[in-house]
This record gives structure tokens, C-alpha cells and sequence, in this order.
């Protein structure tokens, strides 16, 4: 398999490689790939170096080096560096650079990581294909006829096709996990509110949280260690002890309850996707866990709700585009004029239908019949998690209903939401949930998700990290990330 | 027909903590401008609100004072709409669950007590200010925005609408005024908008129980504004209902300028402002401990100081009411009462000599350039005899600008009061003398023919002589001739 962070560590620690000469092969390997997969925005290898070298320094001085230290990442575009451009794939923010640093930024560097550069995305992180980038989409590394996912999909790409180690994207209904499955890695949404939002480009406020994509189980704890933790910046985050996540990491699940929620294996998802999981219930079984039929009744209204309250935040999170003090401006002959005409012809599409549809369910009127009856289904799918959680440790679902999906595949935007139903009810409990690979069609990756209670990262981890040490033959390298 | 006007407020406040309602930036006035900014209140990609303490405990505070039932359960919703002063086109609010409800105040007006009752006070932020290069928004050419101003904490408080006349609006304002002071939680000056008034006015025929249609009047800068345009609104609604015609219900503005109320807005052209619970702030709980500890650190409010003034000090009910419907000139004059002044003396100077002297500066009383010590030593020189009160008010603008106590005047100008009876008989056998006309006249039962001698003597003794002294002298010289 390829690199990963944990290995690079031992590399690095060992004086087998240098943070610098690493940074430098990741660097010429993307010269070769970035233009089939069209992972990044920006790169930003000088500073890169600087980082690599300094951590070179601390090495040579016989210091002792974080897990992440001078190992490559990439950073999702929607989350602010300073002094760096941050665009969130749109035209709005094209040329706008930030003047401070995201919570997680701050950790990352307290960590002496190296960040190659800013990865693709959907425009404002709303789609899942990258196909709504500003910029052009991402392919997949596995197939570049195939969209890498999203909206976090540049960042996925990026680590698939070994132009990363690691990388951080977000998830506000799938953006994290449904990209790693698509490309075969590992993706973790943490509970809302374990990492800081501060500094990530708002979409759905109640809904977004960082996280990492990483190439398997270990790095992604190795990530959360880095980013987890209370940021006093952001109302949401939760105030809590430091945890060590990699002590998650034991190749073991006798006497966990493992619950299958029969609402995610309905109609709309693929025999393969279905056949993969069933295997992996057999497995666990076979590994000495207990597998519980659950039912979570609200699942069905996921996708519905999810496209409620996810629009109406964005609409107000949105809003501050408007040409006025920074960003994209399209002059006008009056004020009305230059709004109308700046978020017109700053925004895309898909960002424009999520605005007028955030409007439309919030406006007087219409705001009880949708938002509140949307904010009421909401409580209640919690509700059917917490009753689930009662019966079992954690939840297997598909990731998503197959593999990757063709570029312009889904003409319609209403067939391409349905494909969130896996996701986005997790994003609505606000719970912690893992991506992992779990097997192949026709050459592409598939992916399952272990779902956890609130905080209950660690046990997501034990039963992927578990699912993964019995499974090597999922987690394979993809064509392009081949060095 | 008669019409009764029926007005309801609502008060803007900025609470006057040092930073601002979700970040750490200063809430000073007058900085240079975009210099009281951070990522925060500038609305960047990607920051987030996190509450100031101080904000809540200012908004219970207040609540407190204002005798509203504190909400134990609060939250914070977005009110969307886009201006160019507003960096995120949404404004962090409170609507359904504000932290103040169901309060009141006790206005009085020519001696009549009334109780406006309170709806509600929710806490928001301020939004910058455009400058416009042109008259407004729509014909400048171009418009500047500081936003210094964004994110300053605000409280809004919105009453029934119980006042039925302009002096009403005007006596709450004050009395809101008053009140807010006193517990430090804000400035209240109208001129630099940390007090702001929006009115909603209405008429209807005296007896008839229904409201009519109100409109809302904006842009009201002042104390004689709130008044002037509140008569003048009444007014015009009235003119338009006897007429015949029928009000419209919209937002009118009133300008200052003119003295009349102009239409800003239909209420079909009003904003749908899509309110909906402030994701990035999670809802919070207030308990009663924390409601009795703010409690218990109360001052005296004005009411209370009053009484206290009638009772102890034996000032008028007009008096007191002056006295302690502004903090500043209440501690300014318990200053000079601690300091040995007589109460009513030093009422009467407050409300004379010292009022006249800030006007003329255009200074608030706790800018004042003779401090209340200052002027209580100059009141006790004539409780004393040392000074006539006519003297006193001769010293007093010498003290204002020279920043010399009055004992050190006196003395250097020996303007020390003539009260040696010997001296005086002399000065009064002068007098006698040289007017024969005017004794005579007194003589023949002209009482008044005295005063001439008494202000000749005045005169000639540069008004040192003690003139209570003199009176009496010459009226026995006088009666004996």
C-alpha cells in the first residue's frame, strides 16, 4: 500500500527520508498527475519547504516530532489560512485572501504540519461531485471518466491520487465520507461540535464540521488527534478533555453490538453496495459482535429535511456576498443593481437554486409549513438515533448507494440529492461517522459507514480499524497515486 | 370630533460595555474610522459570534430596573435583510425568546402618574454607518461605511401602546433615560445615537375603544424631536380622519429640519426579514442565582433617590424630580450637600447659575468646571454672612474661569460682606443726607423711597455692605427722624 502518515512518521523519526525530500516527491508527483486530476487550487510549495525544513530542524536537533509533523496534507478550500487565498471554488471569493487562520489551522500548525495547498470543492461545498467548482471539477484517480465525490472531492483526490498523505475536507451531508468512498479512503465526520468551525466558510452552521480524509483507519485518528478539541471562538464547540484517539486502534470487536437500520438498504441503493455490506455483517459476526436489526423510521425524511435546513442556513450564510466590502463585485448604477447584478454573476447555479430555495422556505408563510415542520422531523430522527443507541454501540450503512458516478451523470438536481440519503442523516444528529473502504465494482472503490452516538468516535474507530486489519485487499492504491 | 393620539415606543440603546456584543473589539466613539474592527464584526468567510458575558448581565440589569420578568430560557435568531451598513446582511437578534419581558415604567406628567407598560427587551448588534456622498443611499454617488459601530451591543426595549400624548412619550424617554444611567448600562445621549426612539403612533376619537392604523416613525434624534414629531403625526392623522380619509398603515420618517413626517415605506413594501434561530450561538439558560446576584448590585434608582431627596432634604417634589431625572446632576448635587452646601440653596444653583453656565458651554454637568466642593464652599460663605448672594453670583463665573476657590476671590478682591454696625450707620447717615427728596417721601408714607437709599448705598459699597443689615438700620433711622 501507499504512503501513509504513520509510516512516514516512522521514516522520518528513523532519518530513513527528511520532512523536506518527502515534501519534494509529493511535490513532483503532482507535477506529473495534477493535470488528470485537477485536485488543487492553489499550491503553495515554497511555503511547504519552509515548513518540511523546520521540521527537518527539530528532527536533526533530536526533538520530538507530532505524528503529523512534516507529512504532506492539503487543505480543503472552504477553510481559511492567513495570507492565503481561500475562493470555496467560487467566483465570489476568486481573489479574496484571508487575513487570519481557521481553529484547525492553528492546531495543524501547533502540530508542524505541512500543507501542500488548497483543494477543489464544490462551490461553497454545496454538491457532490466537484462538478460545481467555479474552476473546473476533480477527476478520480481510480477513473478520471469518474467525479473523486464532494463536495469535498478535490480533497479526496488529492490523497488517492498520492499528491497528499492526508487532507481535510467538510461534511454538511456527506462531503467528507461520500468522496473518501468514492476513492477508496477513509473519511471521518466527528460528532458536531469536536472540531472548531471557526475559520471554515459557512454553508449549513448547525451542520458542518471538519474533517479528515486520510488513506486509512490510523491516520484518521492520527488527524482527529491533531484537530479535535475546544475552541472558545465557536459557540457549537464542546468543551471537553483532550482524547487520544489512536487508542481506538484495537483489532478487536468481540461483544460490540453492531446495528443494521434496515431505512438504509432501501430501494435506491445498488446490489453491489448491498452485497458489500452484507459481507461485512458477516464478518463482525464472525469477529465476535453482535449484530442488531434496528429501525430509525426518519431516515426517510432525511434527504427532505436535510434540503430545508441546509438551504435556509445558506441563505443567510450566503448573504454577506454582496460586493460590497470585499470579494467579486459587478458594478451597478445603484446599490440594488450591484447586489443583483454581483450575485448573479458570482455564484453558480447549484448555490443560486440552495439560495432561493432557503428563501422561499423561510419567508413569512411558508416558514411554519417548511423550516419549523423541517426543525420538528429533525428532533424526531434524533430521537430514533438515541432509541437505536440504546440497542447497539454502533451503526453499518452504505456510504453511498454504489461507486463513483460518470461526470454528468445526473442532469436532474432532484436524482442527485437523493444520492445524499445515506449521508445527511447522520450530519442532522449531529453523530460521528466513518467511511471506510469495503470492496470494488467494476474498478471502483466502494464504501461503508460505521455511525456512532455523539462522541462516540471512539468506537467507530475500533470496529473500522478492526473491519480494515481483516480486509488489506480493500485498501489499495489507486492507478494514478501510483509512485 | 376630538382625537386621542396613542403612541407606543421603541428604545435603542447601546449598553455601554468596553467591548463589542460577539467579539473582542472596542465600542469607543469617535475612533478614526474601520480602526474598531475585527474578521468577526467585518463579517469575513468563515467567523463565528461568541456572546459577551457582559452584554447579558448589562441586558438583565436593565430588565431588572425596567421591572421585567427575566427569561430563565433565551435564544438568539437572525433578522436577514441587505444594507451595505449591515457586513453580513443579517442582524444577530432576539425574537421569540427575548430576555426581557412584561415590565414597566412610571411616568408623570403635570403631576399625574402614569404606567406604560414594557412588551419586551431583546439584545442585538448595531450595524455600521454609511456616510453618502449626495443626500441619500439612491442619488449619492457614492457612499462610504465604517464600521467601527457594527457589532456594538444593543437593547431593545418596545412598550405597549399606552402613552396618549407627546409629553407622555417624552416623560418615558426621560424617565428611560434616567434609569438607564443610573445603572451604568448606558450613556443615553441621543445626539451620538446611543439612545434612539422609533414611535408608532395612532389616533382615534376620544371614547372609542379600537385602535386606529399606526404608522412608525424613524430617524427621531432628540428629546424636542420625540415630541415634535409625535404632535405633529397625531396631528396629521387626525386632519386626514376628520376629512374623511383613511390613514396609511407605513414608516414614515421624520425630519428634523421641516418639523413634519414623510413617507419612507408602505407596509407592502416592508421587509420580510426570514427570522430564524441563530445557528452559530446555541441557546442559554439564566439562573436565578445569577438574576439575584444582579439584583442585589442595583443602585438606587431615580424614584427611590427622589423620595429620599423630598424627605431628607425637604426639596419640592418639582424639585427632586429636576434633581435626580439626570445621574450626573443627582451625584452632582449630593457632592455639594456632603460638602456642607444648604439642599435648596444648592438646588436653586443648579437649576440657575450652573445650568445657565454649562448651556453657555455646551458641557454636561460632569464636565463642569467647578467641581460641586468647589461650590458648596461658596455656598456656605453666604449661609454664613461672609458674601451677599449677589456677591456669590459675582464670584461664581470668576471661579468658572479661573478655577480659584471663592474663599481666595473674597480675599483677593476683599469683596468680604460689610457687616460692622458702625460702618453702617455711616454709610446709611450718608445716604439720609444726600436725599432729602427720598426721606421725605418715605416720611409722607412712600415705603418704597427706601429702596432708592438702600441701592445707593449698595452701590457706593461696591455691594459688600450687608444689605439685611442696612435695611434695618435705615428703617430705624429713618422712624426716629
Amino acid at each position: 500500500m501507499g504512503y501513509t502518515i504513520h509510516e512516514l512518521h516512522e521514516k522520518l523519526i528513523q532519518k530513513e527520508i527528511s520532512s523536506v525530500e518527502l515534501t519534494r516527491q509529493f511535490i513532483a508527483h503532482r507535477q506529473q498527475v495534477e493535470g488528470d486530476i485537477h485536485a488543487f487550487l492553489s499550491v503553495n510549495d515554497e511555503e511547504a519547504l519552509k515548513q518540511a525544513a523546520a521540521v527537518d530542524a527539530k528532527i536533526a536537533a533530536g526533538e520530538k516530532i507530532a505524528a503529523l509533523a512534516g507529512i504532506p496534507g492539503a487543505i480543503k478550500d472552504n477553510i481559511v489560512i492567513r495570507g492565503q487565498k481561500c475562493t470555496a471554488a467560487s467566483r465570489m471569493l476568486e481573489n479574496w485572501t484571508s487575513p487570519y487562520d481557521a481553529g484547525v489551522i492553528e492546531r495543524l500548525e501547533a502540530n508542524d504540519y505541512v500543507s501542500v495547498g488548497k483543494t477543489n470543492m464544490d462551490e461553497f461545498a454545496m454538491g457532490s461531485s466537484t462538478e460545481n467548482s467555479y474552476f473546473g471539477p476533480s477527476m478520480n484517480p481510480w477513473n478520471t471518466e469518474y467525479v473523486p465525490g464532494g463536495s469535498s472531492g478535490g480533497s479526496a483526490a488529492a490523497v488517492a491520487a498520492g499528491e497528499a498523505v492526508w487532507a481535510l475536507g467538510s461534511d454538511t451531508g456527506g462531503s467528507i465520507r461520500q468522496p473518501a468512498s468514492f476513492c477508496g479512503l477513509v473519511g471521518l465526520k466527528p460528532t458536531y461540535g469536536l472540531v472548531s468551525r471557526y475559520g471554515l466558510i459557512a454553508f449549513s452552521s448547525s451542520l458542518d464540521q471538519i474533517g479528515p480524509i486520510t488513506r486509512d483507519v490510523t491516520d484518521a485518528a492520527i488527524v482527529l488527534n491533531a484537530i479535535a478539541g475546544h475552541d472558545e471562538r465557536d459557540s457549537t464547540s464542546i468543551p471537553m478533555e483532550k482524547a487520544d484517539y489512536t487508542e481506538a486502534l484495537v483489532n478487536d470487536v468481540k461483544g460490540m453490538k453492531i446495528g443494521v437500520p434496515e431505512e438504509f438498504f432501501g430501494k435506491g441503493i445498488k446490489p453491489e453496495t448491498r452485497e458489500a455490506i452484507e459481507k461485512a455483517i458477516a464478518f463482525f459476526k464472525e469477529a465476535g459482535a453482535e449484530i442488531v436489526p434496528v429501525s430509525i423510521p426518519h431516515i426517510k425524511s432525511g434527504v427532505s429535511v436535510y434540503y430545508i435546513i441546509a438551504p435556509a442556513e445558506a441563505s443567510s450564510n450566503l448573504a454577506r456576498y454582496d460586493g460590497v466590502s470585499y470579494g467579486f463585485r459587478a458594478p451597478g448604477d445603484n446599490i440594488v443593481d450591484m447586489y443583483i447584478n454581483t450575485r448573479t454573476q458570482g455564484f453558480g447555479k447549484e448555490v443560486k437554486r440552495r439560495i432561493m430555495l432557503g428563501n422561499y422556505v423561510l419567508s413569512a408563510g411558508y416558514y411554519d409549513a417548511y423550516y419549523k415542520k423541517a426543525l420538528k422531523v429533525r428532533r424526531l430522527l434524533k430521537e430514533d438515533f438515541d432509541r437505536a443507541y440504546e440497542q447497539c454501540d454502533v451503526l453499518i450503512a452504505p456510504s453511498a448507494s454504489g461507486t463513483a458516478f460518470k461526470f454528468g451523470a445526473f442532469s436532474d438536481p432532484l436524482s442527485l440529492y437523493m444520492e445524499d440519503i445515506c449521508t445527511v442523516p447522520v450530519n442532522l444528529a449531529g453523530l460521528p461517522s466513518i467511511s471506510i473502504p469495503a470492496g470494488f465494482h467494476n474498478g471502483l472503490p466502494l464504501g461503508m459507514q460505521i455511525i456512532g452516538p455523539a462522541l462516540g468516535e471512539k468506537k467507530i474507530l475500533r470496529a473500522a480499524y478492526t473491519f480494515e486489519q481483516n480486509h488489506p485487499e480493500f485498501t489499495k492504491t489507486a492507478p494514478k497515486g501510483e509512485m | 370630533m376630538k382625537y386621542e393620539a396613542v403612541i407606543g415606543l421603541e428604545v435603542h440603546t447601546e449598553l455601554h460595555t468596553a467591548t463589542k456584543i460577539f467579539c473582542n473589539c472596542k465600542t469607543s466613539f469617535g475612533a478614526d474610522p474601520n480602526t474598531n474592527v475585527c474578521p468577526v464584526c467585518l463579517g469575513l468567510p468563515g467567523v463565528l459570534p461568541v456572546l459577551n458575558k457582559k452584554v447579558l448581565e448589562f441586558a438583565v440589569r436593565a430588565g431588572l430596573a425596567l421591572n421585567c420578568e427575566i427569561s430563565r430560557f433565551s435564544k438568539f435568531d437572525r433578522k436577514n435583510y441587505y444594507y451595505p451598513d449591515l457586513p453580513k446582511n443579517f442582524q444577530t437578534s432576539q425574537f421569540d425568546l427575548p430576555i426581557c419581558e412584561h415590565g414597566y415604567l412610571d411616568v408623570e406628567v403635570d403631576g399625574e402618574v402614569s404606567r406604560i407598560r414594557i412588551t419586551r427587551a431583546h439584545m442585538e448588534e448595531d450595524a455600521g454607518k454609511l456616510v453618502h456622498h449626495g443626500s441619500s443611499i439612491t442619488t449619492a454617488d457614492y457612499s462610504l461605511v465604517d464600521y467601527n459601530r457594527t457589532g456594538t451591543p444593543l437593547l431593545e426595549i418596545v412598550s405597549e401602546p399606552d402613552m396618549r400624548s407627546a409629553k407622555q412619550a417624552v416623560a418615558y424617554m426621560e424617565k428611560m433615560r434616567a434609569i438607564l444611567q443610573y445603572c451604568g448600562i448606558s450613556d443615553c445621549r441621543m445626539e451620538e445615537g446611543s439612545l434612539r426612539c422609533d414611535a408608532n403612533v395612532s389616533v382615534r376619537p376620544v371614547g372609542q375603544k379600537e385602535l386606529g392604523t399606526k404608522t412608525e416613525i424613524k430617524n427621531i434624534n432628540s428629546f424636542k424631536g420625540v415630541e415634535r414629531a409625535i404632535e405633529y403625526e397625531a396631528l396629521r392623522q387626525a386632519e386626514i380622519l376628520e376629512a374623511g380619509g383613511t390613514i396609511k398603515q407605513e414608516t414614515r420618517t421624520w425630519d428634523e429640519n421641516e418639523g413634519v413626517t414623510k413617507s419612507m415605506r408602505s407596509k407592502e413594501e416592508a421587509n420580510d426579514y426570514r427570522y430564524f434561530p441563530e445557528p452559530d450561538l446555541v441557546p442559554f439558560t439564566v439562573s436565578d442565582e445569577y438574576i439575584e446576584n444582579i439584583r442585589k448590585t442595583l443602585p438606587e434608582l431615580p424614584d427611590a433617590r427622589k423620595a429620599r431627596y423630598m424627605e431628607s432634604y425637604g426639596l419640592s417634589a418639582y424639585d427632586a424630580a429636576y434633581v435626580t431625572s439626570d445621574k450626573d446632576r443627582a451625584d452632582f448635587f449630593e457632592a455639594m450637600v456632603k460638602a456642607g452646601a444648604d439642599a435648596k440653596e444648592a438646588c436653586n444653583w443648579l437649576m440657575g447659575e450652573l445650568a445657565g453656565k454649562l448651556s453657555e458651554n455646551g458641557l454636561e454637568i460632569k464636565d463642569s468646571k467647578v467641581t460641586p466642593e468647589a461650590m458648596a464652599e461658596l455656598l456656605k460663605l453666604i449661609t454664613k454672612g461672609t458674601i451677599s448672594g449677589k456677591i456669590a453670583k459675582k464670584i461664581f463665573p470668576e471661579m468658572w474661569e479661573t478655577g480659584k476657590s471663592a474663599e481666595t476671590i473674597v480675599k483677593e478682591q476683599g469683596l468680604v460682606q460689610i457687616s460692622d454696625t458702625g460702618a453702617l450707620e455711616a454709610m446709611v447717615d450718608e445716604a439720609i443726607a444726600e436725599n432729602p427728596k427720598a426721606v421725605a417721601d418715605f416720611k409722607s408714607g412712600n415705603k418704597k423711597a427706601m429702596g432708592a437709599m438702600i441701592g445707593q448705598i449698595m452701590k457706593k459699597s461696591h455691594g459688600k455692605a450687608n444689605p439685611r443689615m442696612v435695611s434695618g438700620i435705615l428703617i430705624k433711622k429713618l422712624q426716629a427722624l
